[in-house]
């Protein structure tokens, strides 16, 4: 069950993880990394032998809580800052090839 | 002109000799750029200079100090990790797909150091966005050990280790999320601080894993390092996570013996795996603890062999997210041809990325993915947990704990490049206390048979800073290292 | 067969802050593109989120507005979504432990009281903007990080009317807890739809699609409308509903399919872990819940049971909030709620309509309408010569008194003056006279309508009336 389990869970599609993740991978790319990537799933598997059910997980290093901030304004970048790194732009705006929605 | 030995020149040293006035900042600066093009065609430890920006910063603190003023860092240049954003300056991370980027801020840390005085001399090379131990997955250059060419620098911060280790920076900062820092440091026979999570603002710095990134300083001393963390410390409005607690005067630390402290060895740590000479380095250097006063006892870490599948699980996550914003539309490089933005997307991260960002890309995307969460990243996060628990149950019985930094010392150029498991297993030391989130340091304790270095990790619990660092300087004074 | 239909609403309000949700760029509507960015909110590398206090309080505010429970304990998660207008490609904000949790809004449809339960209310940052050129898209970050309420109800709605009243007292509500301007036009208050029908009966529900880009209370009703007898369409010609995004168009008041859940989005969820969790004190909620107003509908009932007013005058007056606040102030200085109620609304809220006015403009103070009806009430000044009064303080402002004395328009109630006046009115309209003793009433107008052009208006026109009468009698 637990072996069947862990099979299932080192179970990763190449190709369809990197179409989430919006990177093109090529042929090449999908033979290459395939075994390297299911080698290092199996190994993370390994996390499944603890019994974790009572243990609350940690997201922040550091126990803080309510760090927030004052409501008020501060100059940010101007414009012509902002388009001076920008592959393409128009008139203050950022250009994309069109969006069909 | 007077002639600096970058080998072995300090932060200390050098600030004496320009508060006596024995040197100035410009001498220096000009020594080391010219150092820098002796020496840095071999290495590749910079991927570029700013002399001219530099030696005006030189000047200006040549200036002020003939003003009568003086400042923490006023004249020292820093050589700074290519993942820093500097005000005007590129940041590379390494990539392509930062091409053509000019930062429109500093980066607190950077900021911080400006305002003390120091001068920005370059930038060092980098695993592509911090992930790997080698600096082989830089996409500019292959940036080679000052000790043997043929070997890595280690990494991600490998340019930094370099530049230190090999005698053209007088310290630089690095940045460690398991091991980026220590790592580089032990194979280039440097000292290298990863402070407590939260010590140093992130503010500036381009996240890897957001909770486990800290910037650190990389020397040749380790009062060079409690000198620059100094700088760097302390809570900032722009960082939610850097926390507010005081920065103590760290170089007053710095007592050169260990009377009355208790040293832990983790049980866990000198196991099988662990090189022959690397492990009789650090039992020696152990000794040499129990020799300065300290009292060493075995402790345990029970969870530390699941550190580097738990690692691996929230550091990929996290930058699956962190750098989906690496997409040609608001900076950086685009790929042409894209017949709609996904398709930009998609083809701009294909031409940007190198292999070892896009595996963890794909392994953090897969771990976060439906049907994978809360087998993977949930349970990640709860063994976090539990080794944030191991640490805390081994500090209660102890001031610092004593460890290898790395399994083995460097290995050669090419040697582990299409095995990343392997490469992900030499983090076992390192990342655990990313994890964790305390700091640790490492110092060099001796060299090889055939002449690379060996490090030492410090660890010390969350802002034990000071106490790592009496640790590492009265171990460094004792003058068993080189 | 008969159909019912499922509708929930997911409604985005921008909240009313200075600053954006994780850094200081100005909120402002209308500025031109890009120039209310930093490297925060444009998604630099190295930049990092820090969490505005004020978002946090007017999201609790308008979750104890609306009855909802607010756990002590809340956080922000990061949900992946690609697209040009999102500038992390991750948008921050709330997966399991939203900021408040429940809660309702009570509507009136044809007579009849319904509570539409809300699931949640959690706290987002907005995206940017995209315009669209030839061959090529523009997007403004502008908006990108502006903070956004989103308010889920439970799918507890049925029909389009149903829709419509929920979104309206939603709107009033939060414009009372006066955490939103939940202007429409700016983009401030924005909803998406989930609509499926199933048969009569059915106790499931049937395939969902959500319907977004309605810019109007009006086109929601429309969309919804449309969209039910859609898909009522579909399935009794036999088809299959698919769940989907379809988008309203207000031009062609259809919808259209925009894409299938077959690219779902994995949104890959997982703790924010540059922003610290919220947690909140027992006595912090309570200090907050202590300043919240009244709300619009306890307002109406108070309205009606305190000041005697009409129900339909209450429903008029408490719409707004500062129209009620303005209202009772007036009538608690007046001492005559009536009188207030009346000249609000046939006189204040018809020039604020006419001269396209906010109440927030008007130059009337509470205390001089009061004034106004104190004088009116003394006798000292007749309705005609109020108005006018009136009309010269909406215009300009400014003291009653000192506007009569300008004017001159002090009424005469004394009887010896107007028995004059009324002599000369006999005199010169013998007709008149004798209409009147034959018991015209017309004629008795048109005395009265004479002795007050011969006093200039001045007259009192009760005391005009009792002379006429007394001499003619």
């Amino acid at each position: 069950m637990v072996d069947e389990e862990k099979k299932g869970l080192a179970g990763i599609d190449t190709a369809y993880v990197a179409h989430l993740a919006r990177m093109h991978v090529s042929d090449e790319e999908i033979a290459r990394f395939q075994p390297q990537l299911e080698q290092v799933v199996a190994y993370v598997a390994k996390l499944q032998e603890l019994d974790v059910s009572d243990i609350e997980p940690t997201s922040h290093a550091q126990p803080l809580t309510n760090v927030l901030r004052e409501d008020g304004v501060r100059e940010g970048l101007t414009n012509a800052q902002a388009m001076a790194n920008a592959p393409a732009s128009v008139e203050g705006q950022f250009i994309v090839p069109k969006i069909v929605e | 002109m007077m002639s600096c030995d970058f080998n072995s020149l300090t932060i200390h040293d050098l600030l004496e000799q320009l508060r006596s006035g024995e040197t100035s900042s410009v001498e220096v600066v000009q020594g080391l750029i010219e150092a820098i093009g002796a020496r840095d065609d071999d290495l590749k430890a910079y991927v570029s200079l700013d002399a001219e920006g530099a030696l005006a910063q030189a000047q200006e603190a040549d200036r002020k100090r003939a003003a009568g003023e003086d400042g923490l860092l006023l004249g020292v240049p820093i050589a700074i990790k290519d993942v820093l954003n500097v005000s005007g300056q590129p940041c590379t991370c390494g990539s392509q797909i930062l091409q053509g980027y000019v930062a429109p801020y500093d980066a607190t840390a950077i900021a911080k150091l400006r305002k003390a005085g120091a001068v920005f001399v370059g930038r060092t090379n980098m695993d592509e966005f911090a992930m790997g131990g080698t600096t082989e997955n830089s996409s500019i250059q292959v940036t080679r050990n000052p000790h043997d060419l043929d070997y890595v620098p280690g990494g991600s911060s490998g340019g930094s280790a370099a530049a230190v280790g090999g005698g053209i920076a007088v310290a630089a900062l690095g940045t460690d999320t398991g091991g980026s820092i220590r790592q580089p440091a032990a194979f280039c026979g440097c000292v290298g601080l990863k402070p407590t999570y939260g010590r140093i603002s992130r503010y500036g710095l381009t996240a890897f894993a957001s909770s486990l990134d800290q910037i650190g300083p990389m020397t040749h001393s380790v009062r060079d390092a409690a000198i620059l963390l100094e700088a760097m410390a302390g809570v900032d409005p722009m960082d939610s996570s850097s926390v507010d607690q005081p920065v103590p005067d760290y170089t007053a630390a710095l007592t050169g013996d260990l009377t009355g402290m208790t040293l832990g060895l983790p049980k866990e740590y000198f196991v099988e795996g662990v090189d022959a000479e690397v492990a009789a380095s650090v039992r020696a250097a152990v000794e040499r603890c129990r020799d300065l006063g300290a009292e060493i006892l075995e402790v345990s870490l029970p969870h530390t062999e699941y550190a580097i599948a738990t690692y691996y699980v929230i550091a990929t996550a996290e930058a699956s997210a962190n750098l989906a914003r690496f997409d040609g539309v608001r900076y950086g490089r685009r790929a042409e041809a894209g017949t709609d933005p996904i398709d930009m997307y998609g083809r701009t991260r294909a031409q940007g990325f190198g292999p070892e960002v896009k595996r963890r890309i794909i392994l953090g995307t897969y771990v976060l993915s439906s049907g994978y969460h809360d087998a993977y990243y949930l349970t990640g996060q709860k063994v976090r947990t539990l080794i944030r628990r191991d640490f805390e149950q081994a500090f209660a019985r102890c001031d610092a704990i004593l460890t290898p930094v790395t399994p083995t010392a460097a290995y050669k150029i090419g040697e582990k490049v299409d095995d990343p498991l392997q490469m992900y297993l030499g983090d076992i030391f390192t990342a655990t206390v990313n994890l964790a989130g305390n700091c640790a340091v490492a110092v060099p304790c001796g060299k090889t048979a055939t002449g690379l270095p060996i490090g030492l990790q410090v660890i010390g619990p969350d802002f034990g800073e000071a106490q790592v660092l009496r640790v590492a300087h009265a171990y460094e004074q004792s003058g068993a290292t080189s | 067969m008969s159909w019912v239909a499922t509708i929930g609403l997911e409604t985005h309000v921008q909240l009313h802050t200075e600053s954006k949700m994780f850094c200081a760029c100005c909120t402002g509507f209308g500025a031109a593109p890009n120039t209310h960015v930093c490297p925060v909110c444009l998604g630099y590398p190295g930049a990092m989120p820090v969490m505005n206090g004020k978002a946090i309080e007017l999201t609790v505010r308008s979750g104890l507005m609306l009855s909802c429970e607010i756990p002590l304990y809340s956080k922000f998660d990061r949900k992946s979504y690609f697209y040009p207008d999102m500038p992390k490609n991750y948008q921050i904000s709330q997966y399991d432990m939203p900021l408040c949790q429940g809660g309702g809004v009570d509507i009136t449809v044809d007579g009849q009281h319904r509570r539409i339960e809300l699931t949640r209310i959690h706290l987002e940052e907005d995206v940017g903007k995209s315009m669209h050129f030839k061959s090529s898209s523009g997007v403004d970050f502008n908006r990108a990080g502006v903070p956004l309420m989103e308010i889920v109800s439970e799918p507890d709605l049925h029909t389009p009317e149903e829709a419509m009243a929920y979104l309206a007292a939603l709107k009033q509500i939060l414009l009372y807890a006066e955490v939103s301007d939940c202007n429409l036009e700016e983009g401030n208050m924005r909803c998406d739809v989930n609509i499926s029908i199933a048969p009569a009966g059915s106790d499931t529900l049937g395939t969902k699609a959500e319907i977004k880009n309605m810019n109007t209370f009006r086109g929601v009703q429309n969309a919804v409308r449309y969209e039910i007898a859609r898909q009522i369409d579909v399935l009794e010609s036999g088809g299959r509903i698919v769940q989907e995004t379809r988008r309203w168009d207000p031009d062609t008041e259809m919808t259209s399919s925009m894409r299938t859940k077959e690219d779902a989005h994995d949104y890959r969820y997982f703790p924010e872990p540059d922003l610290m969790p919220v947690v909140l004190a027992e006595a912090q909620i309570e200090a907050w819940r202590a300043t919240l107003p009244e709300p619009p509908a306890a307002r109406r009932e108070r309205l009606v049971s305190e000041y005697g007013i009409p129900e339909y005058d209450a429903g008029v007056l408490a719409a707004d909030k500062r129209v009620g606040d303005f209202f009772e102030e007036a009538a608690r200085a007046s001492g005559n709620a009536k009188a207030a109620s009346n000249w609000i609304m046939t006189e204040m809220l018809r020039l604020l309509g006419e001269q396209e006015m906010d109440i927030a403009d008007v130059r009337v103070a509470p205390a001089a309408l009061a004034e106004l009806i104190g004088l009116v009430d003394g006798g000292a000044l007749n309705s005609n010569s109020a108005k006018e009064v009136f009309a010269e303080l909406f215009a300009e402002g400014g003291d009653p008194k000192a506007i009569v004395a300008a004017k001159g328009l002090t009424q005469v109630s004394d009887s010896g003056a107007i028995e004059g006046f009324v002599q000369q009115a006999i005199e010169e309209n013998p007709q008149s006279v004798e209409d009147f003793r034959n018991g015209k009433t017309k004629a008795a107008k048109f005395l009265v309508g004479q002795v007050m052009r011969l006093s200039k208006g001045k007259a009192n026109p009760k005391m005009v009336g009792e002379i006429i009468a007394r001499l003619l009698s």
